[in-house]
Formats: structure tokens, C-alpha cells, sequence
């Protein structure tokens, strides 16, 4: 392998999302020269599809809120089981954030006085979403990329990472193929961000893109960095789940933060049957006290509806089992009837949610104004992720620093909606920054030639293979779409021993064919190839998942065992690490969470 | 359940054609269902460009029975399937392979104009307000998902392939969301006319008719833009009243 393209950088960045890009701008800020790699087009990653907002204590709606209770809502939305260091930073700096997001042309929702209008959410004590209709991912990730694009950061768009290069122990680059025409191009750094979004594609019904196939959690594991609470996958409680064809699609909280109700086949409001100990005293128990709290009124409770996303999840996969689902085997998602409390309901609603309405006049021809939505799960967001410092975002490789969705630590057990997209924009900054700094510190590694000759001839295997392969062997595509089965019905909601056992035996199948994969055609521009490359990914990602599942013999946040469905005293001291042995086996730790500091315990108790 | 015949364009710069594949029609599903089934059924290497299926990022722009759209939101059961339904690459772009077009051209285009310049913040607390009726003209122009498919149809850059004179009616709508930003000090009506050929546009309307966001990308962004132009080089009192009421 002659002549492979190579570009140097003091900080690469991989992926183009919110926090990429936010990243991005950071280290470009700080003086050094970065260059961003992304699987898509810029513009197109995932942050593009977030809907409901970005959580912030700006305090614009209700000037009760403040970073304390933005905190404590975090660490109990995730069963404390969160990295306190990083929840306390995210609530402090979310903020400023938002604000500096406006400086760069974001335009948000306003209040009566001229202010970011803020929204409420579930888990989040007061109205705290700084949002644009229901479209702010598009907002967040138009305004991060249209500034960043005259900051001096060079786009290497389509191009995908395929494993990182070392010099030592430290991280030192990254190979990667571009789609166009199937090259490999060296990108040599003294530092490398990961910002690669998640895994949802390891699932049949999930919300996630082609692109959320666990890279950078792989790229990460295999240079020997650690992955943290990998067990808990968030199952949104509203994906749409008819037609067919685009079952998973996500749903925003937002409807229900406008007011929308759940209802099953009986035209029953389920929610009010099943409000969980813990928060109990923050929720109300009328349904006018509901109603009144969505329409920000400040003496009132939150309706259960807006409780978090893992019990609202489990109570409507309740409902379905119960024979009390919808005629598609979801619920009813109603923002129709606040036409009984507002005169202008439908304009009303056309406003707030104008993609939702869209999206279910286009695809399922319903008119949301008129008609009950059919809802149900889907697979949507991984707490777990790759094991960083809470102030760097470095993990224990040198120079390897990660943040975003792809990172794990703010959200525990649990995510609270419009934490990440404020998750993207402090920690993606935050390891922009230090990753500048680390970076300035580094001379460049050398990269032996034999490492990348190997590369090479690893990516294109799958090609090469074509030709002698059996014809009856399963293809890239049959081989994802058994995972997915697979880890949908065996690691899903509802979790068991046994399952999760299985699922393994079938994922070490999996990987035997995946390690004898073909593809075929040629380099350029072959989704088939890719999907074939990805496949290592995809394992790794669901082998952890899986294991983590089953070391963790207890139900919390979004991690639900049916053989073991109450919390322990045990589990709730401790988080799953994972690395890779020397001899490439998968291990497994119980490492103690990260102890409160006595301000930290002090804020949780006073806002209880 | 039918079998329905898909006449897709494949082939990369060097030159294609329509090849045809039978896949089975199920109910709801859209264009992309179907290419992706035949990608995973019969054609592994199909090129195809999508993210999120919902037709929020606008990557799935094609030409469906010669019709500029996105295939994720293009239902089946709206066309008439008894005649086949034909699928080709944007025609305003060079293909790269199948259905995947070099949009390069339009982040180039992007760059060149100039970027958001706020004032400075004007509010005790460092910001600034902004009342909700100055917001909304510039919202509808920031829905846009960058599909380019109002590029794709607009003469000037389809049959003319005026693209070194003229920036398109994606970028007319970028400008007129920073030109109408409540914040904004930049100006770019010089640009406009001199950099970005707004001349060149004839007001056919075709852009706005394809726009899945519903734009109204002639109407609210071109001709404000153009009358801003007029003002600027023909009407110097209207221009000061604009600049000094941020109209
Ligand atoms: C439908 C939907 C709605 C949501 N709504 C909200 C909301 O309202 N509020 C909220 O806070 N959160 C929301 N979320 C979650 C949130 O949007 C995501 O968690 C977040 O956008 C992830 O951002 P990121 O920057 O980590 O990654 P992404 O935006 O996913 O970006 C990942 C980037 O990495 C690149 N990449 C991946 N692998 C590679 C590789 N191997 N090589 C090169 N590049 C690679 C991709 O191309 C992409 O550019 C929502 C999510 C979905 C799916
Ligand atoms: S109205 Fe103008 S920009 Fe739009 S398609 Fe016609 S000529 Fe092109
Ligand atoms: S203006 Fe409309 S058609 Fe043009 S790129 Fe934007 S969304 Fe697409
Ligand atoms: S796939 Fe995103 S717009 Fe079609």
C-alpha cells in the first residue's frame, strides 16, 4: 500500500454532531490546527433529528430553577448512579451554553418578555427545554455548523473511521475509508475526540440512523479505553409504531409536555394507576392538576405522563401485555383533546409540534389535531458509553478524549429528554478544550507502515472474499438484521437471565459469520461493504450490552429485570466497567460510583 | 400483496442507466423502504444517501417519476404503482454512484456568504431580547433540512448551470434568514447582486412548489430579498429607513 493519503492535525475530531462540532470550535479556538471527520453529510448527523429541546436552569420561566435543581433532577433521573462531577458541571455550564449558541445565530423560542422560552419536560422540576417548535436539534446543529464552518476547521465529510492508531500507549491517529470512491486516508493528531453518537442500530425498533452502529464505543474498546454502564438503553415511551415501515420513529416528549395523555384501549388515563414512590410528592393527582402544570402554572404538580422515560416505557409495555393496546400493539398518545381547555387547540398544537404533524399527516396519515396518536417504545439513546474524566473527557488512553452520546458518566440509570443536547454542548466543548491543550503538548508519533498495509487488508476483506465465498453464506445485511432481532426480543425492556445468555450464544454466532462476511462490488460508494465493516461494531457494542445486562442482577432506570425487579442495595453502590483483555476477551468490573461531595449530598437532600 | 417493478438509475460519472428489480409493496411503506428492500434483497452495493427516515436532515433527495422529492416521505400508496415508479439521481448535481449526487458545490456556496455578525448584547444580563414577532419570518426560513432539492429544480442551476453565478434558491433562503436575523449587522444585498446573481431569478416558483419544509422560498425570502437590492441601489431613502428599523 503505496501512497495513502494522510492529513495532520493537532486535534481530530470524529463526528459532526452537536458535540463534534461544539468540539470542533472549542480547539479551533484555542489555536490549533483540527480537522472533523464524519460518516454523513455535514449537517445530516443525528443531532439533526433531536426534537423536544435542550435542557438549561436559565431560570427564564420560573426563577426558582437554578443549577442545583437542574442537578438533583439528573442524579435522580439517574438513580444516582451518574458521575456527580459531571451532572454538577453540565447543570453550572448548560447555560451559558444555550446562550453563546444564540451569539452564533440560534433563534429560539421566545417568552412575553423577549427571553429563551424554556418547556417542560419529564423529570426536570420546572419548565427548563430551551426549544425551537419541536425541530432545536435542527437549530443546534445549523448554527454549530454554519459557525463552524469560518473557523478555520477543514470537513472531511463521508468518511468513516475504521480503527485508531497507537504509538505506544497513547493515541496517535485514526485509518479510515471515504465513501465516494473507497480510499483510505492516515489522519495523524496528537489528540482524537470521539463524538460518534450511539448504538441504537443494534435493535430492531429504534429511533437511531444507519450511522449508530457503536462506532467510536468500539474504536475506543479496541484501543483499550473502558466502557461504563452499558447495560442502560433508553426505550423512549413514544416511537410510532404504524405503519410498518417506520416503526421506532421517535415521537417527542414535547407532545406531552404541550399536555398530550396516554390512554389505552379502554380510553383509561393508565398513568395515574402506577406513580413510583420517589416521586410521588412532585406529581399531581388530578388531572386537572396536570393539565394546569403543562400550562405553566406554577403551584401545580407534573402529570404522571411526564415522570421518566424508563417507568412511562414500562407502564405502556404494561398496558399492551395486558391486552390493552391499541389495534397496532402500541397505546394512545391524545394531544387532540386540549380542544376541551383551548379554543384555537388546533392552530394551537400546529405551532408547538409542527414536525410531529407533519410527520403523521405524511406517514400514517393521521391528523394529530383530530385523532389520537398509536404509540409505543422504541430503542433510543445509550447512557452507557466510553469511561471518561468528568472535567477532561479524557478516557485512559492518552490523548483519547470522547463526549456526546458516545461518552457515558452524566446520565447514570437514566437519561432526563434535553439532557443530552446540553450534554453535547458542555462536554463537547469541554473536550475541545482540553484536548487542544493535551494535543499542544504531543510531537507527532510515527505510524509504521506495517500497521497500515494490515489495515488496509482487513477493510477490504469482505471485497476480496467475494469471489470464493459460498453462495448460501448470509450476506452483511442478513447478518444485522439477526442481531437486531435478536437483541430486541432477548435484551429489550424486559430482561432475563436466561435471554440474555442466548442472546450471547447467538452473538458469538454472529461473529463467526461476520468474521467470514463477504460483500460485493466494488470500493466505491458500497453501502453493502460498509455494513460489513460495521458489523464488528455492532457486536461489540451488543456483546456489552449484553454482558453488563447480566452482571447487573437488579431493576433500575432503564435497566428492568424481571427476575430480579427491585432495586438492590448492593448494585446501587457500584458501575459496570468493561475492557478488553490482553486476550481479547470481554471483562467485566464492579467499580464503586463516585462518591457524593458533602455540597453535592447537601443539594440532593434540599430538593428531595 | 404485489410485486412492484422499480426502474432505479445506476452508474457513476462515466454514464448508467435505469435498471429494473421487483420487490414486494407492503402498506405504509414509502420510496426508501423500498430501495433499501432491494438493496438488502438483490443489490447489496445500491448507492443511497439517508439518516433519519422522518424528513428531518434531508439527505434523501432523488427524482421520483421525474419528480424532485424525498424518498423517505414519499408514500407508495400515493403513486400509481400499476406503471412501475422510476427513481433517479438529483440531475443538477454529477452523480457519483446510483443514487448519490457530489453536493459539494453547495457547502462552497455556503461559505462564501457572509456569516451571522451579531450586535452586541444590549440586555442588563449580557443578551439579549427578542420579541416573538421578529422571530418568526426568520424561523420559517431556518426550517430548511438543506435537502437542495429547490436547487435541483431551479432553471438557472438545472438547464443553465449558471452555479459560478448564481447561488441558488437554498442560499437565497439562507440570506434572507441572516439579512431578517433580529440580531444581524451584516448586510449582504451588495452580494446579493453582484456575487450571487438574485438577478438570474424569474420568480417561476418551482423551488417553492418542491420544498418539503413548505418555504415559501419565493414569495418570503427572493422577493423581500430583491426589493432589498432595488432599495439599495435605486431607492437610498428607503434604505436608510430599513437599515434604521431592521425591516
Ligand atoms: C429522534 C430523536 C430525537 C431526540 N430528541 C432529543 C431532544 O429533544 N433533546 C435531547 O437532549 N436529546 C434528544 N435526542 C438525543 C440526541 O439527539 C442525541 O443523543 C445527540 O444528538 C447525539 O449527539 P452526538 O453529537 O453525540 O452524536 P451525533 O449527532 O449522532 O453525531 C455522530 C457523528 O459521528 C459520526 N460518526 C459516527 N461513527 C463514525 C465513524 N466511524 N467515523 C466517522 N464519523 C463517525 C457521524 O457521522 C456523526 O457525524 C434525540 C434523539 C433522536 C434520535
Ligand atoms: S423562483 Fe427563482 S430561484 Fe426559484 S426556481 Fe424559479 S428561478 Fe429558481
Ligand atoms: S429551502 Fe426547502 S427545498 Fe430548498 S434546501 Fe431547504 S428544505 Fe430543501
Ligand atoms: S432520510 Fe432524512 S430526509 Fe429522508
Amino acid at each position: 500500500m503505496a501512497d495513502l493519503e494522510t492529513h495532520d492535525y493537532d486535534v481530530l475530531i470524529v463526528g459532526a454532531g452537536g458535540a463534534g462540532l461544539s468540539a470542533a470550535i472549542k480547539a479551533s479556538g484555542a489555536g490549533v490546527r483540527v480537522g472533523v471527520i464524519c460518516k454523513s453529510l455535514l449537517g445530516k448527523a443525528h443531532t439533526v433529528m433531536a426534537e423536544g429541546g435542550v435542557a438549561a436552569a436559565m431560570a427564564n420561566v420560573d426563577e426558582r430553577d437554578s443549577w442545583k435543581v437542574h442537578f438533583a433532577d439528573t442524579m435522580r433521573g439517574g438513580q444516582y448512579l451518574n458521575h456527580p462531577r459531571m451532572a454538577e458541571l453540565h447543570a453550572k455550564e448548560a447555560p451559558d451554553r444555550v446562550r453563546e449558541l444564540e451569539s452564533w445565530g440560534a433563534l429560539f423560542d421566545r417568552t412575553k418578555d423577549g427571553k429563551i422560552l424554556q418547556r417542560n419536560f419529564g423529570g426536570h422540576r420546572y419548565p427548563r427545554l430551551a426549544h425551537v417548535g419541536d425541530r432545536t436539534g435542527l437549530e443546534m446543529i445549523r448554527t454549530l455548523q454554519d459557525h463552524g464552518i469560518h473557523q478555520g476547521i477543514n470537513f472531511h465529510m463521508e468518511c468513516t473511521v475504521f480503527r485508531l492508531i497507537k504509538a505506544g500507549d497513547r493515541v496517535a491517529g485514526a485509518f479510515c475509508y471515504e465513501r465516494e470512491k473507497g480510499r483510505f486516508k492516515v489522519f495523524r493528531a496528537g489528540a482524537v475526540v470521539l463524538a460518534t453518537g450511539g448504538f441504537g442500530r443494534a435493535f430492531k425498533v429504534t429511533s437511531n440512523s444507519w450511522e449508530y452502529t457503536g462506532d467510536g464505543h468500539t474504536l475506543a474498546y479496541d484501543a483499550g479505553a473502558e466502557l461504563v454502564d452499558m447495560e442502560f438503553i433508553q426505550f423512549h415511551p413514544t416511537g410510532m409504531v404504524w405503519p410498518p415501515s417506520v416503526r421506532g420513529i421517535l415521537v417527542t416528549e414535547g407532545v406531552r409536555g404541550e399536555g398530550g395523555i396516554l390512554k389505552n384501549s379502554d380510553g383509561k388515563r393508565f398513568m395515574f394507576d402506577d406513580i413510583p414512590e420517589n416521586y410521588r410528592g412532585q406529581t399531581a393527582d388530578s388531572e386537572n392538576e396536570g393539565w394546569r402544570y403543562t400550562q405553566g402554572d406554577r403551584n401545580a404538580r407534573r402529570p404522571p405522563e411526564l415522570l421518566t422515560r424508563d417507568h412511562v416505557a414500562r407502564c405502556i409495555m404494561r398496558q399492551i401485555k395486558e391486552g390493552k393496546g391499541s389495534p397496532h400493539g402500541g397505546v394512545y398518545l391524545d394531544i387532540a383533546w386540549i380542544k376541551e381547555h383551548l379554543p384555537n387547540a388546533r392552530e394551537h398544537i400546529k405551532k408547538k409540534l409542527p414536525s410531529m404533524y407533519h410527520q403523521f399527516k405524511e406517514l400514517a396519515g393521521i391528523d394529530i389535531t383530530v385523532e389520537p396518536m398509536e404509540v409505543g417504545p422504541t430503542t433510543h439513546y445509550a447512557m452507557g458509553g466510553i469511561h471518561v474524566d468528568g472535567d477532561t473527557q479524557m478516557s485512559n488512553v492518552p490523548g483519547l478524549f470522547a463526549a456526546g452520546e458516545c461518552a457515558a458518566g452524566l446520565h447514570g440509570a437514566n437519561r432526563l429528554g434535553g439532557n443530552s443536547l446540553s450534554d453535547l454542548l458542555v462536554f463537547g466543548s469541554r473536550a475541545g478544550e482540553y484536548a487542544a491543550a493535551f494535543a499542544r503538548e504531543q510531537s507527532p508519533a510515527a505510524i509504521a507502515q506495517q500497521e497500515l498495509d494490515r489495515l488496509a487488508e482487513e477493510a477490504l476483506a469482505p471485497l476480496e472474499r467475494f469471489d470464493s465465498a459460498p453462495k448460501d453464506a448470509d450476506g452483511p445485511y442478513q447478518i444485522q438484521y439477526a442481531l437486531q432481532e435478536k437483541m430486541q426480543s432477548h435484551v429489550g425492556i424486559v430482561r432475563l437471565e436466561h435471554e440474555m445468555a442466548e442472546a450471547l450464544e447467538t452473538l458469538e454466532a454472529l461473529k463467526a459469520k461476520a468474521a467470514a462476511v463477504a460483500a460485493y462490488g466494488n470500493r466505491e460508494y458500497n453501502p453493502g461493504w460498509h455494513t460489513a465493516l460495521d458489523l464488528h461494531n455492532l457486536l461489540t457494542v451488543a456483546e456489552a450490552a449484553t454482558r453488563a445486562g447480566i452482571e447487573r442482577k437488579e431493576s433500575r432506570g432503564a435497566h428492568f429485570r424481571e427476575d430480579y425487579p427491585e432495586k438492590s442495595e448492593a448494585f446501587a453502590k457500584v458501575n459496570i466497567v468493561i475492557s478488553k483483555g490482553a486476550d481479547g476477551a470481554m471483562n467485566l468490573r464492579q467499580v464503586p460510583v463516585k462518591p457524593l461531595t458533602g455540597e453535592q449530598q447537601a443539594i440532593i437532600k434540599e430538593n428531595a | 400483496m404485489t410485486k412492484t417493478r422499480f426502474s432505479i438509475w445506476r452508474g457513476d460519472s462515466h454514464g448508467g442507466g435505469r435498471q429494473d428489480y421487483e420487490t414486494e409493496v407492503t402498506e405504509g411503506m414509502v420510496v426508501l423502504d423500498a430501495v433499501h428492500q432491494i438493496q438488502a434483497e438483490s443489490a447489496n452495493d445500491l448507492a443511497v444517501r439517508w439518516n433519519c427516515k422522518a424528513g428531518k436532515c434531508g439527505s434523501c433527495s432523488a427524482e421520483i417519476n421525474g419528480r424532485s422529492r424525498l424518498m423517505c416521505m414519499t408514500r407508495l400508496s400515493d403513486l400509481p404503482l400499476e406503471q412501475g415508479v422510476t427513481i433517479d439521481p438529483m440531475q443538477t448535481f454529477p452523480v457519483l454512484r446510483d443514487l448519490v449526487t457530489d453536493v459539494k458545490w453547495n457547502y462552497a456556496t455556503k461559505q462564501r456568504i457572509q456569516k451571522f455578525t451579531p450586535r452586541t448584547p444590549d440586555a442588563e444580563d449580557g443578551t439579549w431580547r427578542i420579541a416573538t414577532v421578529d422571530t418568526e419570518r426568520v424561523q420559517e426560513f431556518r426550517k430548511c433540512i438543506e435537502c437542495y432539492l429547490c436547487q435541483d429544480v431551479c432553471h438557472v442551476l438545472r438547464e443553465h448551470h449558471l452555479h459560478d453565478e448564481f447561488i441558488g434558491p437554498r442560499f437565497m433562503v439562507y440570506a434572507a434568514a441572516l439579512e431578517m436575523q433580529p440580531l444581524d449587522t451584516g448586510s449582504r444585498v451588495k452580494a446579493l447582486k453582484e456575487d450571487f446573481g438574485i438577478g438570474y431569478c424569474n420568480i417561476t416558483k418551482c423551488c417553492t412548489d418542491v420544498c418539503p419544509e413548505g418555504i415559501k422560498i419565493t414569495d418570503n425570502a427572493i422577493i423581500p430579498l430583491k426589493e432589498r437590492v432595488a432599495d439599495e441601489y435605486y431607492d437610498p431613502i428607503k434604505r436608510l429607513w430599513r437599515k434604521l428599523t431592521k425591516t
